[in-house]
């Protein structure tokens, strides 16, 4: 009898490891853990705040005043004709948030909850996925921030007289999921690297911030293009910043909120394949790490 | 019915000692330039077993080494043994926290565990919303909680903070709710790990009942790990003793609970009194010269059990060589605060010796030893019609074990340090 059941086990747990070992059909089980982390990250986000979620909007508001009073006002950097800089800024800004949050929250996953993980079993990357939607919605609430002053701008002055959404803003879903991939990617990565190497932890804090300047955040691409035209810029910092993802997404969500820049199908392929493959090695690196982390963090 | 639902082959596990991690960055590529060659890794052959109070020569050391076991659907299995023996690590690798570096497990059916509770619970939420949160860290949807949340506060016993922050609850109101939402979980196999120390008397009581219920009554499979005996032997069938990372008992709960106590191995064989100071002439004539304490009156010292029976054998050397009649010997024993409990003086109950050898044996019996758990001092004395010959203070420290005093499983009082009487009830 013992032998016919032999073949009947449902589960085996075992030392090996496959490069991607992503079981579907227990994430999809455990997806009410997904929306779960997601409430807890929004409830008790700002707890016992008298401002409360106001601060969602606070932080991108303030960023966005002194990139205009330092970049545009001081440094008199020029954001295009009939674009108020204030508005560029804040796409530019917005967008950046989402990507900088997925990064930074998903990059301490293992050692956050190295309590937990050390005491149940759930599917891990449950835990960054959570991140990501969570900060899904705050980005919801910038958005609708951006959108406000948007039709502020366009309906009760004349400064935005040049802005207008652009037809591939459809194609808006595929950028923020572009965003939230290489968050989620280089986040996966760096929790997993971190658990033994806890040098990098101490990267992540700078990096984000000195990658933003690489990001075209508070300049326009074009701008970059023509400091290397003149020389002023050597040419390789140009195109490190030119094929820089970020770059492009970020200059992508101007483009069709805003109508800034232009549309390259070439590169928004580009972006879309390597924010993949950033993913896919997180991914990679994340299921090696959480089948032994617990004895090396 | 009786069909395995677990079975566990040749399961190790390996840990590099003192520094963090399996091994430092040239190790890591040392493993990876073995693997990249299509070699065995290095490190696994190097290691030593697991004891704790021997220093061992190698960085390397297996927490468990080739465990091999099988569970049997609606069985529940106990795990004992010393700390540092290996139950943790076992249990994390059943509840796929940590992986085995050898050897697999296969299961028929879920495994959830419940390794100290209260983890996953978040201070800002409401007891309400932890349920939720909790439940579905151990695998429940949200559905299957929603239909039990009822049941789940009544049993938790907190209706009345439900929706009050977890952090302002004391910590025994978060061990009943966390173990509330375990309790309704519904793996095949759940793995319990020392979770009934908090929490008071009422509600370890409860727990207890509850995981009968869920092992007989619903017919699911438990892995329990405790230190504590009473519960062990309450809910499980059937016992694996580890010791220093291997198995090395299995059986049904009593005889595993004895093999236990007996083979704790931080107990020394003898007591060796020869050399220990005496005051004056004590020990010039007759001499203590070595001392015995153990369960079973043999030749090697044990742990003793409360209600167990003690045996307290005392060597006698006969130094002055000549024969004396009337010789009566006294054990006294103290509590961990020094205050004095009880003696056996072998003449108040009749018994004196005639010492004729040069070395004999007295032994004291106690058939059901009355101490609580924890350790006790004694002192040993031998005297001649009322004259001291040999006295020694502190002769030895000997910790009880938790046992049965009454046969019921139960014991009055368990927290205060005092002695046990048999009693009747008319």
């Amino acid at each position: 009898m013992n032998t016919i059941k032999e073949n009947n086990w449902l589960y085996t747990i075992s030392p090996k490891k496959r490069a991607i070992n992503l079981n579907f059909k227990e994430i999809w089980n455990y997806r009410d853990l997904l929306f779960l982390f997601v409430k807890r990250d929004v409830i008790t986000q700002y707890k016992q705040t008298i401002l409360g979620p106001l601060w969602y909007l606070a932080q991108p508001l303030f960023t966005t005043v002194i990139f205009t009073l330092v970049f545009n006002n001081i440094a008199s950097i020029d954001t295009g004709d009939g674009i108020p800089s204030f508005l560029f800024n804040l796409a530019g800004i917005t967008s950046w948030n989402y990507f900088s949050a997925c990064l930074s929250g998903t990059s301490d996953t293992f050692k956050a909850n190295q309590g937990i993980f050390g005491k149940v079993y759930f599917p891990r990357v449950i835990t960054p996925l959570s991140v990501v939607v969570s900060n899904l919605l705050k980005f919801g609430i910038q958005l609708l921030v951006f959108i406000s002053f948007y039709f502020y701008f366009v309906y009760f002055t004349d400064a935005a007289s040049l802005a207008r959404p652009v037809i591939v803003i459809l194609l808006l879903p595929i950028v923020i999921l572009i965003m939230a991939l290489i968050g989620l990617g280089f986040g996966m990565a760096l929790s997993s690297m971190t658990t033994k190497y806890r040098d990098l932890s101490y990267l992540v804090g700078f990096g984000v911030q000195l990658l933003m300047y690489g990001s075209a955040v508070m300049y326009p691409l074009s701008l970059i293009k023509e400091k290397v035209e003149h020389g002023v810029l050597p040419k390789l910092v140009g195109s490190l910043i030119e094929y820089n993802p970020m770059t492009i997404t970020i200059e992508l969500f101007r483009h069709m909120t805003l109508g800034v820049g232009e549309f390259s199908l070439t590169k928004f392929l580009y972006a879309l394949v390597v924010s993949i493959f950033i993913f896919l090695l997180g991914l990679i690196l994340f299921n090696k790490t959480e089948k032994s982390f617990i004895d090396t963090v | 019915m009786s069909d395995i639902i677990l079975k566990a082959k040749n399961i190790s596990k390996q840990y590099r000692l003192g520094l963090v991690g399996t091994g430092t960055i040239s190790h890591d590529l040392n493993r990876w330039w073995y693997k990249v060659r299509g070699k065995e890794d290095p490190y696994l052959k190097i290691g030593e077993s697991n004891d704790r109070s021997t220093k061992g020569s190698s960085d390397y050391v297996w927490a468990l080494k080739d465990i091999n076991f099988e569970v049997k659907r609606g069985e529940v299995l106990g795990i004992i043994g010393k700390n540092g023996a290996g139950k943790s690590t076992l249990l994390k690798i059943l509840s796929k926290v940590t992986g085995p570096t050898t050897g697999e497990i296969k299961t028929k059916g879920r495994i959830a565990s419940l390794l100290e509770v209260g983890t996953g619970f978040h201070g800002e939420m409401t007891g309400r919303e932890n349920i939720y949160l909790n439940g579905a860290i151990l695998g429940m949807t949200k559905k299957e909680i929603g239909s039990k949340i009822d049941e789940i506060i009544d049993f938790s016993g907190c209706q009345r903070y439900i929706d009050t922050p977890v952090k302002r609850y004391s910590s025994g109101m978060t061990v009943r709710l966390a173990f509330a939402v375990a309790a309704f979980l519904e793996p095949e196999i759940l793995v319990i790990d020392e979770v009934l120390a908090v929490g008071d008397a009422e509600f370890q009581k409860k727990a207890i009942g509850k995981m009968q219920d869920i092992s007989q009554g619903e017919g699911r499979t438990v892995l329990f790990v405790s230190h504590n005996m009473a519960a062990v032997r309450n809910l499980c069938d059937r016992c694996m003793v580890l010791e220093n990372g291997k198995i090395s008992f299995v059986a049904e709960t009593e005889k595993a609970i004895e093999f236990y106590y007996n083979s704790s191995t931080n107990v020394i064989k003898t007591i060796d009194l020869n050399d220990r100071k005496r005051a004056g002439d004590l020990g010039k004539q007759l001499k203590i010269i070595k001392l015995i304490v153990n369960t079973n009156n043999e030749e090697k010292n044990t742990i003793l059990v409360t209600g167990d029976k003690a045996f307290f054998k005392l060597v006698v050397e006969n130094i002055s060589g000549m024969e004396y009649t009337n010789v009566s010997f006294t054990v006294s024993v103290f509590n961990e605060a020094g205050s004095f409990l009880f003696a056996s003086r072998s003449d108040c109950i009749s018994k004196v010796y005639n010492i004729n050898k040069p070395i004999q044996t007295f032994t004291s019996y106690i058939e059901k030893l009355p101490l609580n758990k924890g350790e006790y001092t004694i002192n040993i004395n031998c005297s001649l019609n009322d004259r001291m010959l040999d006295s020694v203070h502190e002769a030895h420290i000997f910790s009880v074990q938790e046992g049965d005093y009454y046969g019921s499983g139960k014991l009055p009082a368990k927290k205060r340090k005092g002695v046990y009487v048999d009693y009747k009830w008319l």
